[in-house]
């Protein structure tokens, strides 16, 4: 028996994910995978990768057999998109639902001088190939209105104006406000500590980075009102005025 | 081609009916043809306000649901020639109203009048986003108090993307009219400043409606402000809102300021 019981975080995360989609038939596309292989060196290791089956129709013998095909390639799945529940047992990867698609992933082009490497030698991984997403910036060129919600998971987002009571703005980077912010603000959701939240008037009615947050009843009552930045310090919330 | 005024709040008593009325009525007395339109099906009050409420026949469900042409649910009023009122119905609710029932009747009002203006019931559902889908213009009504503030900035926050000009790209022309405002207790704290509103809200001021018992007396006489005694200081206000209303560039002027202006004057008196 605990004599303390703490609770247990637990937080919800996103990840970038390589999704395969197999074609039929399996062999003609493995070899097409090989040749893909042979030329980047390390393409899928250490990466995770997610089988997308919506567009095969395989059994579960068959899905055995691909998956240890792939896994004598080092390719690891973490995950299964697509599949019929039927075709999934305890001890195959976990079936994934909702994948959001972002741009296609650019295959490096083979280098001329490299010779063909065996797809399983751990050669150190080349020029990453999976490109990180431009962090796009938001920019809201009026308030934030009362009962609006401003989502804006890849950056940073800059208000332009108020962002008023029982309103809200979540990002994935940073928040700037240039006037006063009296609603919510979530900064850093995607799990980005460094995130911060600027603003021209401190009046929130919540504050957060990263999952830590804030109510106003928490603020210091001598910051409101003041132009403030708020950042994340290991996991305690710090506001200081901007002088 | 007339224009469509909304005259909107979120909240409810802030003064759309009054405001709706008093503006009706100011805009007609310059000789302008206007209709005022009562969206607030099953909790009506215009006709009430309006001294109409023993002549309504046919209302404006019955327009939308065939039942009785729009000329025959029109009420002229008796002072006012050029002053019409399609009252809503006490006895449906707000489900009769159909998108397109409200369109075709708006379009047909707007060939008609100069000035059509709906008075949106309170709450954001059906009624009120139906009441300012078509507007050219926003009047959004608000006291000088928190609540009032804030329900006022969810309904600019709808205008701005369920109107039809939001969908089509444009933007809506918004103007906050301030009611009930007293002077008195804005000095004292007890009630938002005009400043602290208009920071809030930033949308341009259409007017300030000083706190006045006058309102209440020409309401129980049915009889909008600007009517029942055109020399009172709420009914001076509503006249100056309605000529901004027509592009006129009239400052607004604080009540209060003025009693300080004369405070000074007779404090030099006095001294």
């Amino acid at each position: 028996m605990l004599t303390q019981p703490r609770p247990i975080r637990l937080k919800g995360r996103s990840f970038l994910a390589l999704a395969l989609s197999p074609e039929l038939p399996v062999d003609d596309w493995l070899a097409r995978l090989d040749d893909l292989a042979a030329r980047s060196a390390g393409f899928f290791l250490r990466k995770p990768i997610v089988l997308d089956l919506a567009n095969l129709d395989i059994g579960q013998a068959e899905l055995r057999d691909l998956l240890a095909k792939l896994a004598a390639r080092n390719v690891r799945i973490m995950g299964i998109e697509g599949a019929r529940a039927s075709l999934l047992a305890p001890d195959l990867p976990p079936a994934l639902t909702d994948g959001k698609g972002t741009s296609d992933i650019e295959i490096p082009p083979a280098e001329e001088t490299a010779a063909p490497v065996p797809a399983a030698s751990p050669a150190p991984a080349g020029p990453a190939p999976v490109q990180a997403r431009a962090h796009a910036s938001l920019v809201l060129n009026q308030p934030v209105r009362s009962g609006q919600s401003l989502y804006h998971a890849d950056g940073d987002v800059t208000v332009i104006g108020s962002v008023a009571s029982g309103s809200e703005v979540v990002a994935g980077g940073s928040i700037h406000v240039y006037g006063a912010l009296r609603g919510r603000a979530m900064a850093g959701t995607m799990g980005n500590a460094t995130a911060r939240i600027f603003c021209r008037k401190l009046e929130a009615e919540l504050i957060a980075i990263d999952g830590f947050y804030k109510t106003a009843e928490d603020l210091e009552p001598g910051l409101r009102g003041k132009a403030v930045q708020i950042w994340l310090e290991g996991e305690t919330i710090k506001v200081a005025a901007l002088s | 081609m007339g224009k469509v005024i909304v005259v909107t709040s979120g909240k409810g008593g802030v003064g759309k009916t009054t405001s709706t009325a008093a503006l009706g009525a100011a805009l007609a007395q310059t000789g302008a043809k206007v209709v005022v339109v009562d969206f607030d099906v099953g909790l009506r009050n215009l006709d009430l306000v309006m001294g109409a409420e023993r002549r309504v026949v046919y209302d404006l469900v019955n327009v939308i649901q065939g039942e009785a042409k729009l000329t025959q649910a029109l009420i002229r009023d008796k002072r006012v020639e050029t002053l019409f009122l399609l009252p809503a119905s006490q006895t449906r609710d707000k489900d009769n109203l159909t998108p397109e029932g409200v369109e075709r009747v708006i379009t047909a009002l707007k060939k008609a009048f100069d000035w059509v203006i709906c008075d949106s019931p309170a709450g954001i559902e059906r009624g009120a986003t139906l009441a300012m889908r078509h507007a050219d213009v926003a009047i959004v009504v608000t006291n000088p108090e928190v609540s009032s503030v804030r329900d006022s900035d969810r309904i600019i926050g709808l205008l701005d993307s369920k109107t039809l000009k939001a969908e089509n790209g444009e933007t809506m022309e918004k103007h906050l009219l301030l009611t009930r405002y007293d002077s008195a207790r804005a000095d004292r704290g007890d009630m938002l400043k005009v400043d602290d509103v208009l920071e809030i809200l930033s949308i341009p001021l259409l007017g300030i409606i000083p706190e006045s018992m006058d309102v209440l007396r020409a309401s129980n006489v049915g009889s909008p402000v600007t009517l029942a005694d055109g020399r009172s200081a709420p009914a001076i206000a509503y006249f100056e809102a309605a000529r901004r209303l027509n592009g006129e560039a009239l400052p607004v002027v604080v009540p209060g300021d003025k009693r300080g202006l004369f405070g000074k004057i007779f404090g030099r008196r006095a001294a």
